[in-house]
């Protein structure tokens, strides 16, 4: 027999390129050295904690209050930027307007400005005595104190996480079979009708994705709050900053053991955005970042 | 029934329906508020991100030029510069060369456990930069595994210039790979293959094929960790150790400055990053009109 079975064909594999070794060798060397390294640095570190520096620093007033505030003002910035996201990204992708591009660009401040500049931006504007006081004094005259409170820290994290959202929603809401809503429209259902019937079942991976990936960075930045944050314990104070702090003090072990704590909310946080990528196809690929 | 080519499908407008000789055109959105949900992104964009940017100037600039350019130009401002021009010329170089590797490696030659590689490269995204920092010192403090080896080899990393450098390139490690995986994941590898066929080695491929390909999204990505590798301060505040002049990066320089109360050099040295940041993102804009289609000669997108 000369002809190979179509079938055959088609099963076979397509020819693999070269460079598997070179590559892989290298990126798992340098995700090795570079990433897994450090992590496995601080994984091992966990047993030099003793049960009583759990102990003491998870029942320590000042780090409890630290956890609320950090969580607390995470989930608030994360559910601000979520709706400001979708506005976003549904005007870029839905209408042609000019300034669109512009528009587009200017989301990416937040990537490209450093964090401590961005503080120090948001203390100018916000802090009544800042030399660019702009919304200070103007909030302070309707009885909203933004610098140095919790609600300073959200602002910050509102800055830093504000393209996460549209970023992750842009590539799905540009799929969106229009026919669906033309579909809708005809069916006569009203515009409210529409979004939350077509629009958010077809968004919610990425909404979910988007709002655990802003999450985790909110609750992970440093640069940005301390600035604007006062840093009072009890109440203005995050996790990271007594990390920073118990650092200072050469508290290695108590520094560890907060620090741990993240980590594993940086482990559950990714665990939901591949869940959620797996669970959709590869749509939701393009959002990351 | 004639079909007009400029009456398909408009993201505003909707379908244009032909039943029989009278056509139906189905109404998405009022105009009043398409235009008002666009005013309100303009607003929001420029009080939340536009307005950050001109306070920095503003301040910078507060107490006239010539205060601006003293405390600009001075020595410890042109160390801070160049350890940060250091950092981001070591980085940059070493992720790029990172980023296309693993993207070779997971999309064209399809190597195995791509999911374990892709998680260790999103990683960096999740973790506080505090907790980066904080790991650099566990591995190579002086109590830490490698430091202790390296210690006695006569090497301290931690609050030197090293460490400084380890703790950027982690934080910055997802940012090349993760803006170039997509694009290149959607290509696929048939171009790739077809050019093995006809007897192109593997670097060549790479080099006609792949390369030129990506190009724009590898530019685009490399100045977003760029901008990222200068402004990292997180991290690099916990292993630096602050010592000035030698160990001090930029952003770290601006926080020594504004703690000691002297705002406006705070202010005139956060203006040189946030000009570098700015002139990043137009550059980027440049690229990123390269990746959109160009608009057809048709095109039925009404302006609102």
């Amino acid at each position: 027999m000369i002809s190979t079975p179509i079938k055959s064909l088609a099963r076979r594999r397509a020819p693999s390129l070269p460079g598997l070794v070179p590559t892989t060798a290298f990126s798992v060397i340098f995700l090795g050295l570079v990433v897994a390294l450090p992590v496995l640095a601080l994984v091992v570190q966990s047993h030099v904690i003793t049960p009583d520096v759990w102990l003491k620093t998870l029942t320590s007033r000042r780090v409890l209050a630290a956890m609320r505030v950090s969580f607390g003002t995470s989930a608030a910035s994360a559910l601000v930027t979520s709706v400001i996201g979708l506005l976003l990204a549904w005007v870029l992708e839905r209408y042609r307007f000019t300034g669109r591009r512009v528009l587009d660009a200017l989301l990416d401040i937040p990537l490209a400005l450093p964090t401590a500049v961005a503080g120090l931006a948001l203390a100018a504007i916000y802090a009544e005595n800042g030399s660019q006081s702009w919304l200070g004094g103007p909030l302070k005259s309707i009885g909203l104190q933004v610098a140095y409170t919790p609600l300073g820290i959200i602002v910050a994290q509102v800055f830093v996480t504000l393209p996460v959202q549209t970023r992750a929603l842009q590539p799905l809401l540009r799929q969106f079979d229009s026919t669906v809503e033309d579909a809708g429209i005809i069916l006569g259902a009203s515009p409210w009708q529409r979004f939350w019937r077509l629009f958010v079942p077809h968004l919610s991976p990425a909404l979910i994705c988007g709002f655990t990936q802003a999450f985790a960075r909110a609750l992970g930045e440093y640069g940005a709050i301390i600035f604007i944050a006062g840093n009072l314990p009890g109440y203005s104070e995050i996790v990271p900053l007594i990390i920073a702090t118990k650092l200072e003090q050469f508290d290695y072990a108590g520094a560890s053991a907060l620090a741990l704590i993240m980590l594993a909310i940086s482990f559950a946080s990714l665990l939901i955005l591949n869940l959620s990528a797996k669970n959709f196809g590869n749509r939701l690929k393009e959002g990351f970042l | 029934m004639k079909f007009d080519a400029s009456l398909g499908v408009t993201p505003e407008i909707g379908a244009q329906v032909f039943v029989g000789s009278p056509r139906i055109a189905i109404k998405r959105s009022t105009l009043w508020f398409r235009r008002s949900l666009i005013g309100l992104s303009f607003a929001v964009v420029g009080v939340a991100l536009v307005m950050p940017i001109i306070a920095i100037f503003g301040a910078a600039l507060n107490h006239g030029f010539g205060t601006y350019l003293s405390s600009i130009l001075n020595a410890e401002t042109w160390g801070a510069l160049k350890l940060t021009l250091l950092t981001v010329a070591l980085v940059l170089p070493l992720n790029t060369l990172f980023a296309l590797s693993l993207a070779w490696a997971i999309n064209k030659t399809r190597v195995k456990g791509s999911t374990w590689l892709l998680i260790l490269t999103d990683l960096p995204l999740t973790i506080s930069p505090v907790v980066s920092g904080l790991m650099i010192i566990l591995l190579y403090g002086q109590r830490g595994w490698l430091g202790t080896q390296l210690h006695a080899l006569g090497f301290d990393v931690v609050y030197s210039v090293p460490a400084v450098i380890l703790g950027t390139l982690f934080v910055t490690v997802p940012y090349v790979a993760k803006q170039i995986l997509p694009q290149i994941e959607a290509q696929g590898t048939q171009l790739e293959e077809a050019a093995a066929t006809l007897g192109a080695g593997g670097w060549q491929i790479f080099k006609r094929v792949t390369l030129p390909s990506i190009r724009l999204s590898l530019v685009q990505g490399v100045i977003l960790a760029a901008a990222r590798a200068a402004g990292e301060f997180g991290a690099v505040s916990m292993v630096s150790g602050h010592i000035r002049g030698l160990t001090t990066t930029l952003p770290q320089h601006v926080e020594i400055l504004y703690n000691e109360y002297r705002f406006t050099a705070a202010y005139s040295v956060a203006s040189i990053l946030t000009l570098f940041a700015v002139l990043s993102l137009a550059v980027k804009a440049f690229f990123a009109s390269g990746l959109e289609p160009a608009p057809r000669p048709n095109d039925p997108s009404r302006r609102a």
